[in-house]
């Protein structure tokens, strides 16, 4: 399969290029920051009626990622859903269609600072999950070890025999990986503003999504 | 003007200056004399903040002499807000104003009993605001003034045109008929190519060669403008001419960049006849009396006849004596296109471009002003917006899908049941469903766009001294130590806080080149033929023989574009092979065809990695040269083509974004969302490829492709082109760059092409620094 292979705390890991981190060991996909359900969340606010499609989009992703690695346990790592009304506004057909990817899984919805609570969908609902060597939480904290999180939709630029080039990316240390959003109505933040340039230690490095993932070492400021 | 006052609109061309704006004023200050009018009685529209302040001082002036008890008052975005509390509850007489400032106020809920009384409306400098949305937008609000005014009339004030009954129909209510006077054009200008000792370059946009030439004329003139075409150009000059300037002379600068303190001391030096020059760019193109201009210098060429002639109505326009201006080509291509430009000039032979219908975009924020005015009634506001110029052929259908995308965002999927941005109540009406979301609309009223851009200001402790601003973009590129130009003074790139570009002076540097959008004109399809029919010319006689020397060396390495053919070279180039292609269709048809070429060059493996298009030619590098990119050219396959993969190109994400946010699908990106952190907004892009790929032909999909067909994308003239060229395709292969193409490495606004190329160095630049920094195999 085509993606960035590395170790993190003795555990295997593959970074796909979509943005999934794929864990072959446990059969494990993770991905993180999917936000379904923003359209609805900001016209309910009184904001602009965005193309209401992100959440088919990113549905669409997750399945053929799920698809590609038959992957038996799946980690939503936090933000799943912009907001808890979000969630429960989700057309019937996309509650559906979560439900056939979920058959025959293990699922864990990990909660993040959108979507605290309860999930009313199928599924286990944690607020970390401890995996072998591997802690699973939404948002990065001090002095982990063996950490996978995400919360800050990572994203690298740089420049390319004078050409602009910015993704999401993955950014790796010896101690932790955070992981970039998923969902398909997702911004990002720069790799070497704070925090994410002092949460990635040195030698860091940044692992662009795209056809084919790329590693660099973490470009800073 | 007096004799037609009772008229419900007039139109009144004249030359640039020529007192025209006080004439609009006349039957206003003669209504208004008896004292008897409360309220509001006329207003004044403008496309400057600088010109309604400009017009109230010299209006207050014959007021207050002849003692006309006349209250006199500006709101643009420079007014308090305190002011324009108080101009809401009790308007002056004469209200001077901007199209955004006019539509805002017609948002607000009071505005029938603020605009109750209002008698007449004056439209300055009409001419300009037609060329833009800023014109459909204005003729929007004064239909919605209309109503509330019935007897409402019109003025609008027009420098020389090519096509006045095209700007009357614009300004008029329709149908009402619009009589057009014209006012006696003076005498002809005195327009000349400057004489410097030095020749210009083969490439570049800075004229520094011709610096001394342009100190001289200076020192010989009591105030001389200098024009730019962008307002990088104008910075560099401004820091040559500086450095040159032994006496002293004094001279400012003047973009629209700058920070506005520095803008509005500038202008005042200016009125106050103390400075000798201002180097400056269209800021200053539109009417402000800049005092006694004897001189009006244009750097780079023209691109458009109709500008030129208006920049050179600023010189002795109070005078009644011929207007006098020079032209200063950058680089010896635009020898030839000012030479052509100057003779248009003095064969009043002006160029234009018909205006298409009303834009759509602007019709939906004109729907959204509505409602955040009060409830309405959709069959009377269509009837109301038909009476807008650019609007009366709007059929009804279009205004529905308008008004079904500002309620429901208009998607085949219709998911916004519950939270419609817009509902009908059981009256009928419409209405706002969350009333909070006409403070987001109000926010987001206009249709300039403005790119993402970051102030710069000098460090210090705490808040150093403004600057101005520059592109995001280009900011990014810096890193601590860089030297950029700003306001003509060379900084030092600090660093980034809070969203704020900080600098240290630093003397003394080579600075790196700030890049600014600015607009960038197109040169006109009768100055691009002039050209082209210069070019075939035996000889040029009528050229300096360095420009007629470089001309005839084209000719020999290679060959000189001729009307009804193709020229296309191909050489290789700093590592890279490029291909270019003199079309001569105007920057956004060569720009075009950059995007179907590259599209057939990554087909063929070529690995194309950008292109970028000037007036007369695209270029286009990679990483493989075309062994025989004839095939390339086959037009039948770049006409099929344009469709299917014209939708995924950078240009249509551009237009998409100008008209989403216009449109209020788009909030415009404010610094405090910036700073409040990214992650939470995301690129337009995004909603791009979502509608592509589930709902390609929704309404604002379809306003982007009407709108890049006539504007960025420009098919129309690649069409006329073809046409006009048919087989007759020459190809020259050339060992290195040709004299024609050098000065395409220069340009500004080179576009990406996101092939394989990308993923191809992207791989090169990975294994590099993985390599370099001992990285091969981390993590374990």
């Amino acid at each position: 399969m085509s993606g960035y292979s590395f170790d993190l705390y003795g555990a295997g890991l593959t970074a796909l290029g979509s943005g999934a981190l794929w864990w072959p060991e446990r059969q494990a996909l993770c991905v993180s920051d999917l936000h379904l359900g923003k359209s609805e969340r900001i016209a309910r606010r009184g904001g602009a009626a965005l193309p209401p499609y992100e959440t088919r989009d990113t549905l669409a992703r997750l399945a053929s990622d799920l698809d590609r690695t038959g992957a038996r346990t799946v980690i939503c790592l936090g933000d799943s859903f912009d907001d808890p009304l979000a969630m429960q506004a989700l057309p019937r057909q996309d509650r559906l269609w979560i439900s056939t990817l979920q058959a025959g899984r293990r699922w864990i919805w990990i909660e993040g600072n959108h979507d605290p609570g309860p999930v009313d969908l199928s599924g286990t609902h944690l607020a970390e999950l401890s995996l072998g060597p591997l802690q699973f939480r939404h948002i990065a904290a001090a002095e982990a070890k063996g950490e996978v999180s995400g919360h800050y939709h990572p994203k690298v630029r740089l420049r390319l025999r004078g050409r602009a080039l910015q993704r999401p990316a993955f950014l790796l240390d010896r101690d932790r990986l955070i992981l970039p959003a998923y969902g398909t109505y997702t911004g990002g933040l720069f790799c070497d503003r704070p925090p994410l340039a002092d949460l990635i230690g040195d030698p860091g490095l940044a692992i662009l999504t795209g056809a084919q993932p790329r590693a660099v070492p973490m470009p800073r400021s | 003007m007096v004799a037609r006052a009772d008229a419900p609109a007039t139109l009144l061309i004249a030359p640039t200056g020529g007192g025209k704006t006080m004439a609009g004023f006349l039957p206003t200050l003669a209504e208004l004399a008896d004292g008897r009018h409360t309220g509001l009685h006329t207003l004044y529209v403008s496309p400057l903040k600088a010109l309604a302040a400009d017009i109230k001082r010299n209006l207050r002036t014959p007021v207050d002499e002849i003692g006309l008890p006349i209250r006199i008052e500006d709101r643009t975005g420079d007014t308090s807000a305190t002011q324009k509390k108080r101009q809401r509850a009790d308007p002056p007489h004469i209200l001077l104003t901007t199209p955004e400032s006019l539509a805002l106020l017609t948002s607000y809920e009071d505005a029938p009993r603020m605009f109750a009384g209002l008698q007449r409306v004056v439209v300055d400098e009409i001419h300009a605001l037609a060329e833009s949305k800023r014109g459909d937008q204005l003729m929007l609000a004064l239909a919605r003034l209309q109503s509330l005014c019935p007897g409402l009339r019109r003025v609008g004030l027009s420098a020389t045109v090519e096509d006045p009954a095209a700007i009357a129909q614009l300004l008029a209510h329709h149908p009402d008929p619009c009589e057009i006077l014209m006012a006696d054009p003076g005498p002809d200008p005195n327009i000349a190519m400057l004489e410097t000792a030095e020749a210009p370059p083969w490439s570049g946009g800075g004229a520094a060669y011709a610096i001394p030439a342009v100190l001289e004329q200076v020192r010989q003139h009591k105030t001389t403008l200098i024009f730019h075409n962008t307002r990088a150009q104008a910075e560099i000059f401004f820091h040559n001419l500086w450095l040159a300037n032994d006496e002293g002379l004094p001279i400012g600068i003047h973009h629209g960049s700058l920070d506005r303190q520095r803008r509005e001391r500038v202008e005042a030096a200016m009125v106050r006849g103390e400075l000798r020059a201002i180097v400056c760019t269209g800021s200053l193109d539109l009417g402000i009396d800049w005092g006694d201009v004897d001189l009006v210098i244009q750097i780079g060429a023209p691109k458009n006849v109709k500008r030129l002639v208006q920049r050179i109505g600023r010189a002795n326009h109070r005078y009644n004596a011929p207007s006098k201006a020079l032209l200063v080509p950058a680089n010896r291509f635009e020898v030839v296109e000012c030479v052509a430009a100057l003779e248009a000039a003095r064969a009043h032979d002006l160029d234009g471009e018909p205006r298409g219908p009303g834009p759509r975009d602007v019709l939906c924020q004109h729907i959204l002003i509505a409602a955040c005015a009060g409830p309405f009634d959709a069959d009377a506001l269509y009837a109301e917006m038909t009476g807008a110029g650019p609007y009366a052929d709007l059929e009804r259908v279009e205004f529905d899908a308008c008004l079904d995308f500002c309620a429901t965002g208009g998607y085949a999927l219709r998911a916004y049941d519950r939270w419609q941005r817009l509902q009908q109540r059981p009256d009928g009406l419409w209405q706002l469903r969350d009333p909070r979301s006409a403070q987001r609309i109000r926010m987001n009223i206009g249709t300039i766009q403005d790119t993402d851009t970051l102030k710069v200001r000098m460090r210090r402790n705490r808040g150093g001294k403004p600057l101005g601003e520059i592109e995001e973009g280009f900011a990014a590129s810096l890193s601590p130590g860089d030297t950029f130009l700003i306001g003509g003074q060379v900084v030092r790139y600090e660093g980034l806080r809070e969203m704020v570009v900080e600098v240290s002076r630093e003397r003394g540097r080579k600075p790196k080149i700030a890049t600014f959008m600015g607009t960038k004109f197109a040169t006109s399809t009768q100055l691009s033929a002039r050209i082209l029919d210069m070019l075939q010319q035996k000889d040029w006689p009528q050229l300096p023989r360095h420009t007629a020397d470089w001309l005839a060396l084209q000719r020999r390495m290679s060959r000189l574009p001729q009307r009804g053919r193709l020229l296309i070279e191909s050489f290789p180039h700093d590592g890279r092979e490029c291909v270019c292609v003199y079309g001569f269709a105007g920057r956004n048809a060569q720009q075009t065809l950059g995007l179907l070429l590259t599209k057939r060059m990554e087909e063929t493996g070529l690995h194309p990695m950008g292109f970028v298009a000037t007036d007369y030619a695209t270029l286009i590098w990679g990483l493989d040269a075309p062994t025989d990119p004839r095939p390339l050219f086959d037009i039948d396959a770049l006409r099929d083509g344009l469709d299917t993969w014209l939708a995924g190109n950078a240009v249509m994400k551009r237009t998409f974004r100008a008209s989403a946010t216009i449109a209020g699908l788009i909030e415009r990106n404010t610094g405090g969302q910036r700073k409040s952190g990214r992650q939470a907004t995301f690129s337009s892009d995004i909603l791009y490829d979502t509608l592509l790929k589930y709902d390609p032909d929704h309404l604002l999909m379809r306003i982007t492709r009407a709108e890049a067909m006539r504007g960025l994308v420009d098919f129309g003239r690649i069409e006329e082109m073809i046409a006009r060229v048919g087989a007759r395709i020459d190809l020259v292969r050339v060992g290195r760059v040709t004299p024609l193409a050098a000065p395409l490495f220069l340009e500004v606004g080179k576009v990406p092409v996101k092939g394989a190329a990308e993923e191809r160095l992207l791989a090169e630049e990975s294994d590099r620094l993985l390599a370099e920094a001992g990285l091969v195999g981390i993590g374990a």
